[in-house]
């Protein structure tokens, strides 16, 4: 058998986790004369975490981008037929890789401005990546099912630990919002297993379910995934969560669990139940198109950045629901594309969010204004996110916007046009908030002093505008890799 | 006539815990206080020897004539039961000392109270069943007073007495109808006697008395009381053996007694209704809870009822799912009641789950045991609860129990709500005072579970094979 890559991958992580959770352990907390917890241990979970990323980085020269079905398969029994199988895509590849990439991009954000509790946090989030990868390798619906879950804990503890005020309620609303719709998804992995004998991911592909079957089963997925995604309206859960989680969290909530939702779409809605998505499609594109105007129209009267943010990456996932929904091969890899590019893209926004709140301790949009005459760099780093997120040509925000509303346009011609109108609404809302916080004059005298990025902020900054860049320049690099994987959600549909 | 042999193969454990409680009875009577020290560790001994010959004689036996069989269904719970006893008494030694309640007669009416439990495992007739639980009830009604200085425990013990007597009267009430109608009392034949209405009766008083052992709604409400008003060592074996044995007992009673298309009919249904009630009412009486002892009460009433979906799901899907999901409690339940012990200050203990605040920060380890340990009580992936679930599920569906595949949803959302509360008192709040040391078996049972919760979570293949097993001796 070969080296088992993707559960190296996987588990290092959490080796890590382990390792310095006993180090600790043995050696006991090491506290600074000020109170606060020394940081060489976040430098260590940053190491375990770079050490994942060039480990996927190794996992993904070793995958054949041409070749068809799923590779570097792992199987081992684990009980009563429910097998540890683990695969991975041209999709998932990408989606490792962007967890593995931005996983050590959030820790580094984190030097200085977490200062308590040191240990748990970096603990966490290894927890945590360990749990976002493994989402993206399972292959057995019980498998996926485990770390879908799982990644709720750590999260969970991240926002409840070293959130904001109101970090205790956004924990536990997130929580439970996302608990009741995976537990249905369940109760539908349960049936499947019964009804087709195993939840090999595979065979269940090529399972016919009955017309009725599908519909209840497509229901009980969607509702786990539309909560997680989220779409309008079981999105409420997002802005609390973003609002009150720490920069990190932010980061990951927005660049890596959002994504699960698309990803559980295309990985089992579509080949599983290719009648009910065919089925449910209108409802769906009624659902985004309205999750896009509304959730832009929000955004632009909001006044905390954290929030308009969050509310601006629930209308940019409805682009991605719209491209899925589409059933066209151009609407489906621009759906892929732009879960990558909001991966990048978004991150980079809490990023840019966060540093500012480092220095001024609020997010309040009426604080700041006149930021580009103390901080060039920042603001020409926040101009380049601002007008990713607009979906400029020439930055992969385009790209995937484009296409996806290309595909929706194929299957509906005024799901397209509503789409159109998010775009106009996300020029608004961007340009507003730009304009507001970096443009005009300074009038809040504590901005007098405030410093430009420093070192630790551009070594964050830097991979994902350069991210955003590449693949708004060159995007054939992503759809030659997801092409295979595009057509093989649709292979059902096609045949249906 | 007289075999040895059928008679070991089938009552090997009992015949050791009857011997080595009238043995303990009479070394008590002659050394008296002396004996106070050595008698838990012996106790918990004898308890995993018992486990050992249960395990031994996996296969089990037949004997005196049918009045007892034991099958390999039984003897897993045998297993489980015994060693969660033994563990329990292992960790009530420190406790009782602290208390100075540490008597000999505890650990033997462990020993009883399991020799209880193995004989209602081992009963194909009425009057063997009523023996066993009779034994175990007794001895369980003087362990929930054991703090006879305690007016809480001694209040405890009453109520416990006067609900249990006459849930077994309603039992024996049961038993006697049942016996009217069909002319015997051994399962095999009112197994094969037609399902009159007379039958249904006797059904569903017995149903309504074994439903009191289990602490199913609506027969469960002394479970908090007693939950918070006994010594917690005592509740710590109430939350965990009796349980399990109980809740086999249910099972083995309603699959091999009332296996009639009729009978079935009825108790799936009314099952069905009772497991319906426990969960909602074991997920929503928990959410006012301050008190830790009373929340893992509730607590354990929701967590009868999804074994109660397993059950009503009929022998042939739920008897192997039963087995998974209750184990999984069972251990969760030791370790959660391990750190219910552990919560010591100022030389009392201590019960309100704000006690918990900070725990992370002043004992690492106890608090992330503890966390997983609530993980796997509530189900949620990470920890074998979640197999648990999932087995029930399972059950749930292969029987079209729909339903009830709703009720258990949303109540493990309702619970989770309160599992998570004490993990945010213990991760997110201030920190508050330290707790004293306690005993090393009580720390050791709290890692131990944890660690056995998320192994068994990965190495959950010979477990699940050896519960399908045990699941169809009960079928043939």
């Amino acid at each position: 058998m070969d080296f088992p890559i993707l559960s190296a991958v996987t588990f290092l992580p959490l080796a890590g986790a382990i390792l310095i959770l006993l180090i600790r352990a043995l050696t006991g907390a090491q506290m600074r004369p000020d109170g606060s917890e020394d940081d060489r241990v976040l430098y260590a979970g940053l190491l375990f975490s770079i050490a994942t990323f060039v480990v996927s980085v190794v996992m993904f020269l070793s995958f054949d981008t041409s070749g068809t079905g799923y590779q570097l398969v792992e199987e081992v029994d684990w009980f009563a037929g429910v097998k540890y199988k683990m695969g991975v895509d041209g999709m998932s590849v990408l989606l490792i890789l962007l967890t593995t990439l931005l996983t050590p991009i959030a820790l580094i954000a984190s030097i200085g401005s977490i200062k308590h509790r040191l240990t748990e946090y970096v603990v966490s989030f290894l927890i945590l990546e360990t749990f976002m990868i493994g989402v993206f390798c399972a292959l057995d619906l019980v498998v996926f099912y485990v770390f879908f879950e799982a990644g709720l804990i750590p999260m969970f503890i991240v926002i409840g630990v070293w959130g904001g005020v109101d970090r205790i309620y956004a924990s536990f609303k997130f929580f439970l919002y996302t608990l009741l719709g995976s537990l249905f998804m369940l109760a539908a992995v349960v049936y499947m297993y019964l009804t087709a004998g195993t939840s090999d991911v595979v065979v269940l592909e090529q399972f016919e379910f009955s017309k009725s079957a599908q519909i209840w089963l497509w229901l009980a997925f969607f509702s786990s995934f539309a909560v997680k995604l989220p779409m309008w309206p079981v999105h409420t859960w997002l802005p609390d969560a973003h609002v009150q989680a720490p920069t990190a969290g932010s980061v990951i909530l927005a660049a890596v669990l959002l994504k699960m939702g698309g990803y559980g779409f295309l990985r089992f809605n579509l080949p599983m139940f290719p009648d009910a998505s065919l089925f449910f499609q209108p409802f769906v594109f009624v659902v985004s198109v309205v999750a896009i105007v509304y959730a832009s129209l929000v955004a632009w009267r909001q006044t905390d950045m954290k929030k308009l943010i969050a509310y601006s990456s629930v209308a940019h996932m409805g682009f991605v629901t719209l491209g899925i929904f589409s059933f066209t091969e151009i609407g489906v890899q621009g759906a892929i594309f732009q879960m990558l590019s909001h991966g990048l893209i978004s991150g980079a926004l809490f990023l840019i969010v966060g540093v500012v709140y480092d220095r001024m301790h609020t997010r309040d949009i009426s604080a700041y204004g006149g930021l580009v005459h103390r901080m060039p760099v920042y603001a020409s780093f926040f101009m380049l996110f601002t007008m990713a997120n607009v979906g400029l040509p020439g930055t992969s925000g385009f790209v995937g916007e484009i296409l996806t509303m290309v595909g929706a346009f194929q299957a509906n011609t005024w799901a397209a046009a509503g789409a159109a109108l998010g775009v106009i609404f996300s020029a608004v809302y961007m340009l507003t908030l730009y304009r507001r916080t970096v443009f005009g004059e300074i009038t809040n005298p504590e901005l007098d002093t405030i410093q430009d990025v420093n070192t630790k902020e551009l070594i964050c900054l830097v991979p994902l505008a350069f991210g955003t860049i590449l693949l708004g320049i060159l995007p054939n690099l992503i759809f030659d890799i997801t092409r295979e994987s595009s057509l093989h959600a649709l292979a059902q549909m096609a045949g249906g | 006539m007289f075999d040895l042999e059928a008679i070991l193969t089938t009552i090997a454990p009992e015949m050791l815990l009857a011997a080595a409680g009238l043995l303990g009875v009479t070394i008590g009577a002659i050394f008296g206080d002396r004996f106070n020290g050595i008698s838990f560790k012996l106790g918990a001994l004898v308890l995993f020897a018992a486990a050992v010959l249960a395990g031994y004689y996996w296969e089990g036996g037949r004997a005196f004539d049918g009045l007892v069989e034991t099958t390999s269904f039984a003897n897993f719970a045998k297993i489980v039961s015994f060693v969660a006893g033994g563990v329990a008494l292992l960790m009530a030694e420190g406790f009782l000392r602290r208390h100075r309640t540490m008597r000999y007669e505890y650990s033997l009416l462990v020993i009883f109270a399991a020799l209880g439990m193995g004989i209602i495992l081992s009963a194909t007739n009425f009057m063997t069943l009523y023996l066993g639980v009779e034994t175990l009830s007794l001895s369980s009604y003087v362990l929930a007073s054991f703090h006879r200085d305690s007016p809480r425990s001694a209040e405890a013990g009453l109520k416990y007495f006067v609900l249990g007597a006459l849930a077994s009267g309603l039992l024996l009430y049961g038993m006697s109808l049942v016996y009217g109608f069909t002319g015997s009392t051994s399962y095999e034949v009112i197994a094969s006697s037609d399902a009159s209405m007379g039958l249904m009766f006797g059904m569903v008083l017995m149903i309504t008395g074994l439903a009191f052992k289990v602490s199913a709604a609506p027969m469960h409400v002394w479970t908090p009381d007693v939950y918070e008003g006994s010594p917690s060592p005592v509740v710590a074996f109430f939350a965990t053996a009796p349980k399990m044995a109980s809740m086999v007992v249910f099972a083995i009673v309603m699959y091999t007694a009332f296996p009639q298309a009729m009978a079935f009919d009825n108790w799936q249904m009314i099952i069905g209704i009772i497991a319906a009630a426990s969960m909602l009412i074991g997920a929503i009486g928990a959410l006012p809870q301050t008190n830790l002892k009373r929340l893992l009460g509730y607590s354990s009433i929701a967590n009868m009822g999804y074994a109660l979906v397993a059950v009503a799901a009929g022998v042939q899907f739920g008897a192997g799912s039963l087995l998974i999901f209750m184990t999984a409690y069972v251990i969760a339940s030791l370790g959660l009641f391990g750190g219910v012990l552990s919560m010591r200050r100022e030389g009392g203990m201590v019960e309100n789950i704000d006690e918990l605040s900070g725990l992370i920060r002043r004992q690492p380890g106890l608090a992330t045991a503890l966390t997983i340990l609530l993980v796997s009580v509530s189900g949620f992936p990470l920890a074998f609860g979640f197999l648990g679930k999932l087995a029930v599920l399972e059950a749930g569906w292969n029987a079209g129990l729909m339903p009830l595949i709703i009720i258990l949803v949303l109540s493990s959302v309702i619970a989770m709500y309160y599992y998570l509360r004490i993990v945010k008192i213990m991760w997110f709040d201030e920190q508050a005072e330290d707790f004293e040391s306690v005993d090393a078996w009580v720390t050791l049972t709290v890692y131990v579970t944890a660690l056995v919760s998320v192994a068994l979570l990965i190495f959950i293949n010979p477990l699940s094979e050896l519960a399908a097993s045990a699941a169809a001796s009960l079928i043939s």
